[in-house]
């Protein structure tokens, strides 16, 4: 006999992922945008947490082709989403210049001047950020957000 | 994507109204349009982001930059019509306290 309740749970409760591969072109970041909407959506975030994490995606995107890939387009920008019991989670993978840690921090918020927000609004956003570096090029983001808890499965 | 930018320029005032959306992409056009209205040194400067349905931390920056240089001729940049994610991204940043926001034209007119 096959029980049809617990083959149900057993299949809400296997992480779905989400592979987008784009190029480091800034006009695509609004297909991403559109792309990790429907994620969020998926995993069940409202609107507002759904904004939220889109400009964290947005902004980690952004320092990619800014910073790795110093303006350059066409290159590997790799994003998986991976939808987890409890969070969801996003692995943001380049092989532009290794970033230096040192230099990855926001300006302190009392120092009015354009730029150096995009660290700061990333871990606000998210719940856990993690950087690596590879030795001679590459960089991988991990970033990750507990999803509502009344809607978990 | 692009956006679509107009100027209304009024007896020294300006407003300055954006439709769409603003990223590292886009927001070198507002920032165009701003430079713009600065050099000309408009008083004050209004930033219509009614229809702006989205902005990231390159958006901000254009506007801080267009507020510090208003300032350096003593004049005054206004933004009216904060959708609520992107008043969110003036939250996040504490630029809400830094920035004087409006409804909507009336409003900011009326000051």
């Amino acid at each position: 006999m096959i029980n049809i309740e617990g083959m149900e749970r057993r299949i809400s409760f296997m992480t779905k992922t989400i592979e987008l591969h784009l190029t480091s072109d800034p006009p695509l970041l609004s297909v991403m945008r559109a792309a990790v909407s429907k994620v969020c959506e998926l995993a069940d975030f409202e609107h507002m947490e759904t904004s939220k994490i889109i400009l964290a995606i947005d902004e980690a995107c952004s320092n990619i082709i800014k910073h790795a890939y110093k303006g350059k387009s066409g290159q590997s920008i790799i994003i998986t989403c991976k939808i987890k019991p409890t969070r969801l989670e996003f692995i943001l993978e380049d092989e532009g210049e290794p970033a230096d840690i040192e230099k990855i921090k926001s300006r302190p918020l009392h120092e009015i001047r354009p730029g150096g927000l995009g660290v700061y609004l990333i871990t606000s956003v998210m719940d856990k950020v993690k950087y690596s570096f590879g030795v001679d090029r590459g960089n991988r983001l991990y970033m990750s957000k507990q999803r509502p808890k009344d809607k978990t499965t | 994507m692009s956006l679509d930018i107009s100027v209304i320029n009024d007896q020294g005032s300006a407003q300055l109204r954006i439709v769409g959306e603003v990223d590292m992409y886009s927001s070198t056009q507002v920032r165009r349009a701003l430079l713009e209205l600065v050099k000309q040194k408009q008083s004050p400067v209004i930033v219509d982001l009614n229809e702006v349905s989205y902005m990231d931390s390159s958006g901000v920056a254009t506007l801080i930059e267009g507020l510090q240089m208003c300032g350096e001729y003593g004049g005054t940049l206004l933004i009216v019509g904060l959708r609520d994610n992107v008043r969110e991204v003036f939250e996040l940043t504490r630029l809400d306290k830094i920035f004087k926001i409006y409804q909507n034209i009336e409003a900011a007119m009326a000051r």
